[in-house]
């Protein structure tokens, strides 16, 4: 057995060790070193070694054979091996290793040692890591030393018992009393401890709270005399007398006056004199102004006081010290909602901060300018936000991004501005954006009519120049498409006059839709944009036709599917196409969940551009834009379906000249199926099959009595899993002796393929009455498709 | 109320580590991993505090070593500050021109000093007069015994 190597010596070989593993190496020597030390009892050396344990544990090795060792060693009798032995326990031992309760014992004894050293260990190694059960067992020894000891202990003893608190609750009321009479004290190391824990009771139980206010004045007594006091040596830190013990007594205050008239006022006076007296020049008397501001704030002060205390924030933040312009900015924050105003006053030098090098306080004063934005300010404060988001750290991008757009939403001045913002944003930022942003913004342009022709050429402009950030390439494409016909006229008030041509602009579009920048759903944006020109450009339809052909054989099936979808508008429906890529109605900012869950027949779509899923072959993708046109085609005199069943959403009004287009389109003359014949109004089907999900149901109403139906309307429900979409009926009213039929087309989409069944009601008014009825088809005819439905009368 | 209070080298050692809260072995390295990491990471001229999880760490390096505690939301930062240089005064007093080394090959009297001027997570002594005769106090009771 070598002989023991003393602690330093070792500490001086370990680090010696030139690679990790020699270190390694000596560490497991020295390991089993000590536990053969361990092993050998009482000679002498033992706290060496677990000294020696110690450091090696502190370097990242496993120490957990120390344990017991540090059990002996507390129970032993001589001082530096106690001393070492309470140290181990600190280390190595917490509350969820068996090994601790075995040392309860021990500091048991040791908290009535003769020596106050000895005691002192134990109160220390009890607040450090003791668990529930040990405090609980403590506790009546902590109380009487709290009570009947000198100071050195009684300080100690007051944050054991802080500790005890918040381990085992329910023994607060044991140290109420004693700690109340802990306030007269003269030793500023009690007077603290007092002070914690009468903080501690007082967070923890609003009774004990209201016994506490008593204590305000005396409390309002010992802080006067810290600040009035005469140079003390003691506790002098750079002009303040004890700011330790200052704060920690403000922060009492702050708890007890909170909502409390009576205590407000008695701290009034001490509040306004420590702000006032109180030297900030150095850290600690920033540190009791800060606590000073926070307790101004918290409690019922009168508003002189609030607006001193803003103005002490306020001129933090013209203190050089970094730190002192943070806490001011993180104060400011909290009370912004509150002293809106008081606030504003310092808005320039909290903008000035967003430019410091230091990104905690760069944070901090994001956080506050946007805080601060209102109608007055906001072109200014947009021009320094604008200007920050162009060379602010990565990590705040997308928070200045959201934060400019909301209030670029609550307060911009007009569309115009709003607009320029949102594409500078784009421009600067668009990568960090939030996916909402491209329909909002895409709503906003619509909203703004007159401003289509400047839109589209800056936007024109910034796509030429940069397409890298997919959100304004997304939305550029879809203004181009849509009001490529403005951009061509090349005239706009508010720009100077660039001539663009058709060439430039497919030009433009075929870049888009060929990087390998773009993200599928920018090159989607691109080609419906494409197509979209077809309508609005005179020369280039070949080239058109051609880039979407091509795409027709393209990878990506979401592409595929609109170039072929195009490609078909152009070749089979070409007379369709003019009305099909028609300009947009002005959208309404509604939620997409707005209308009805099952059926897909949404007018008022918050993104036209991403068509929904598939529904049938031809009128897919356009189908959804046909909806709208019906919207815009203006109405005729039939009002729009009520909504009685969750599944029912017919479309709006329609005109008949689309229907007959509508009608045209049946290729194949099926058979007719009467379902409903009643009181001479005869209801037939004829369904026609386009897909393996998809039919389309013609319904054709006449009237064979004497006179007309009028406000004739047909509702349809189908079960859940369908999507069905109504067209608009032909008209409302039914001319007498069969003289003329009402037809109304539904498409429904089956993609689980369940059997198609439809409840239809019809009402009208004949003859002065109304009538309602309703007509279930329990079955269309299925994959077999000879379209002859079974009718189930109702 | 302190949760922890670290000193570490400009190489990211550890060479003190106090705990005023009851952490497992594997809870305490990581956070030791974390501090070292964030604040080492952090350029000179920039404030002292930072944030990490629901804590407000305060930091401040003295010649080679980073002294570094993690505070809870009520805790006044600049206090912190000035809790860390009157820890840096006990230790200087002590061995009169404290470096790294000091704390180094004596960490054992670091920690009683530090458990002489904090408890709990809590200041437990204002003075530093009172805080150097219990060290030397206590010392001497030690050279007695042994």
């Amino acid at each position: 057995m070598s002989p023991s190597v003393r602690l330093q010596e070792m500490i001086r070989v370990i680090r010696s060790a030139r690679t990790q593993g020699e270190e390694r190496g000596i560490i497991q020597r020295e390991c089993a070193d000590i536990r053969a030390q361990f092993r050998q009892g009482d000679n002498g050396e033992r706290s060496h070694s677990l000294a020696k344990l110690l450091y090696v544990h502190m370097l990242g090795y496993p120490a957990h054979f120390g344990q017991m060792e540090c059990v002996r060693l507390i129970a032993s009798p001589r001082y530096n091996e106690k001393r070492m032995g309470y140290l181990g326990a600190m280390m190595l031992l917490d509350e969820k290793q068996d090994a601790s309760l075995l040392i309860t014992n021990s500091i048991k004894n040791d908290l009535s040692h003769s020596s106050q050293y000895v005691q002192s260990l134990a109160l220390c190694t009890l607040a450090c890591m003791g668990s529930a059960e040990m405090c609980r067992d403590l506790a009546p020894e902590i109380e009487r030393l709290l009570r009947a000891s000198n100071s050195y202990i009684k300080k100690k003893a007051t944050l054991c018992a802080v500790h005890i608190i918040r381990k085992v609750p329910e023994l607060a009321e044991l140290f109420i009393p004693a700690a109340r009479s802990l306030l007269s004290e003269k030793n500023h190391g009690v007077l603290h401890g007092a002070v914690v824990l009468i903080t501690e009771l007082c967070a923890r139980n609003p009774d004990t709270l209201d016994q506490f206010r008593k204590a305000v004045p005396e409390l309002v007594q010992i802080m006067k005399g810290l600040v009035t006091s005469s140079y003390s040596p003691e506790h002098n830190v750079a002009g303040i007398s004890d700011p330790f013990l200052q704060v920690r007594i403000l922060r009492l205050l702050r708890i007890l006056g909170h909502n409390n008239d009576t205590a407000s006022d008695a701290m009034n006076d001490l509040l306004a004199q420590v702000a006032t007296n109180t030297d900030s020049s150095k850290t600690a008397g920033s540190a009791v102004l800060y606590e000073t501001v926070l307790t101004i704030m918290d409690i019922n002060s009168e508003s002189g006081l609030r607006v001193l205390a803003v103005n002490i924030l306020g001129r933090f933040l013209l203190n050089n010290d970094r730190n002192i312009r943070y806490i001011s900015m993180t104060s400011l924050q909290k009370i912004v909602q509150t002293d809106h105003n008081a606030v504003q006053r310092h808005r320039g030098t909290i903008v000035d901060c967003l430019k410091d090098q230091d990104t905690s306080v760069k944070r901090r004063a994001l956080d506050l300018s946007l805080a601060l934005v209102s109608a007055v300010n906001i072109r200014s404060m947009m021009k320094e936000l604008l200007i920050f988001l162009s060379t602010c750290p990565l990590e705040l991008r997308s928070q200045t991004a959201s934060g400019i757009f909301n209030a670029a939403e609550r307060y911009s001045p007009s569309k115009r501005w709003h607009i320029d913002t949102i594409l500078h944003v784009l421009t600067t930022a668009g990568g960090d954006v939030r996916d909402e942003t491209v329909p909002n913004l895409i709503q906003l342009i619509t909203t703004a009519s007159e401003l289509h022709c400047y839109t589209v050429h800056k936007l024109y402009r910034a796509l030429v120049k940069d397409i890298s950030q997919q959100s304004l390439v997304q939305v550029a494409c879809w203004c181009i498409g849509e009001y490529g016909d403005l951009l061509l006229k090349g005239e706009c008030e508010e720009i100077e006059p660039v001539q663009v041509t058709e060439d430039d602009v497919l030009e433009a579009l075929e870049t888009v839709l060929q990087s390998h920048m773009s993200s599928p759903a920018t090159r989607g944006f691109a080609l419906t944009a494409t197509m979209k020109l077809s309508t609005r450009i005179t020369d280039n339809v070949d080239r058109i036709r051609s880039i979407v052909s091509i795409y027709g054989s393209c990878i990506d099936l979401e592409l595929q599917q609109r170039a072929v979808e195009y490609n078909a508008l152009f070749k089979k429906y070409d007379h369709m196409r003019a009305a099909v890529l028609e300009r947009m109605p002005v959208m309404d900012k509604n939620s997409p969940g707005h209308t009805n869950g099952d059926t897909s027949g949404e007018i008022k779509e918050p993104d036209p551009s991403k068509p929904k899923p598939v529904e049938a072959g031809l009128l897919s993708e356009p189908a959804s834009q046909v909806c709208d046109l019906l919207d815009l085609l203006g109405g005729t005199d039939t009002p729009l379906q009520p909504k009685p069943a969750p599944t029912i959403t017919p479309t709006t009004t329609s005109s008949a000249d689309l229907l007959d287009l509508l009608g045209g389109l049946e290729p194949i003359p099926v058979p007719t199926v009467t379902v409903y014949e009643k009181n001479g109004l005869s209801l037939k089907t004829q369904c026609d099959k386009q897909t393996e999900t998809d039919v389309t149901v013609t319904l054709i109403a006449s009237n064979s009595t004497q006179s007309d139906i009028t406000n004739f309307t047909l509702q349809a429900a189908v079960p859940k899993s369908v999507q069905l979409q109504m067209k608009a009926p032909s008209g409302n009213v039914i001319p007498a002796h069969g003289l003329g039929q009402v037809t109304q087309t539904v498409l429904l989409n089956n993609p689980n393929k369940v059997s198609l069944k439809m409840r239809i009601r019809v009402s009208y008014s004949h003859q002065g009455a109304v009538h309602q009825d309703t007509v279930q088809i329990d079955s269309f005819p299925s994959l077999g498709w000879n379209c002859q439905p079974s009718i189930n009368p109702l | 109320m302190m949760h922890f209070l670290l000193l570490f080298s400009r190489q990211g050692k550890l060479r003190l580590q106090k705990w005023f809260l009851p952490l497992p072995e594997r809870e305490r390295k990581k956070i030791v991993k974390d501090m070292t990491t964030m604040v080492l990471a952090r350029k000179p001229r920039t404030c002292n505090f930072m944030h990490w999880k629901d804590l407000k760490i305060v930091y401040k390096r003295y010649a080679s070593l980073y002294f570094c505690c993690g505070l809870e939301n009520q805790d006044n930062e600049l206090l912190a500050l000035e809790i860390l240089h009157r820890y840096v005064e006990l230790l200087d007093k002590y061995f009169g021109n404290v470096c790294e080394l000091d704390i180094i090959f004596n960490f054992e009297k670091a920690y009683f000093i530090l458990d002489e001027f904090l408890m709990g997570g809590e200041i437990q002594e204002t003075s530093k007069q009172s805080i150097a005769k219990s060290v030397e106090a206590s010392d001497m009771l030690q050279e007695v015994r042994h």
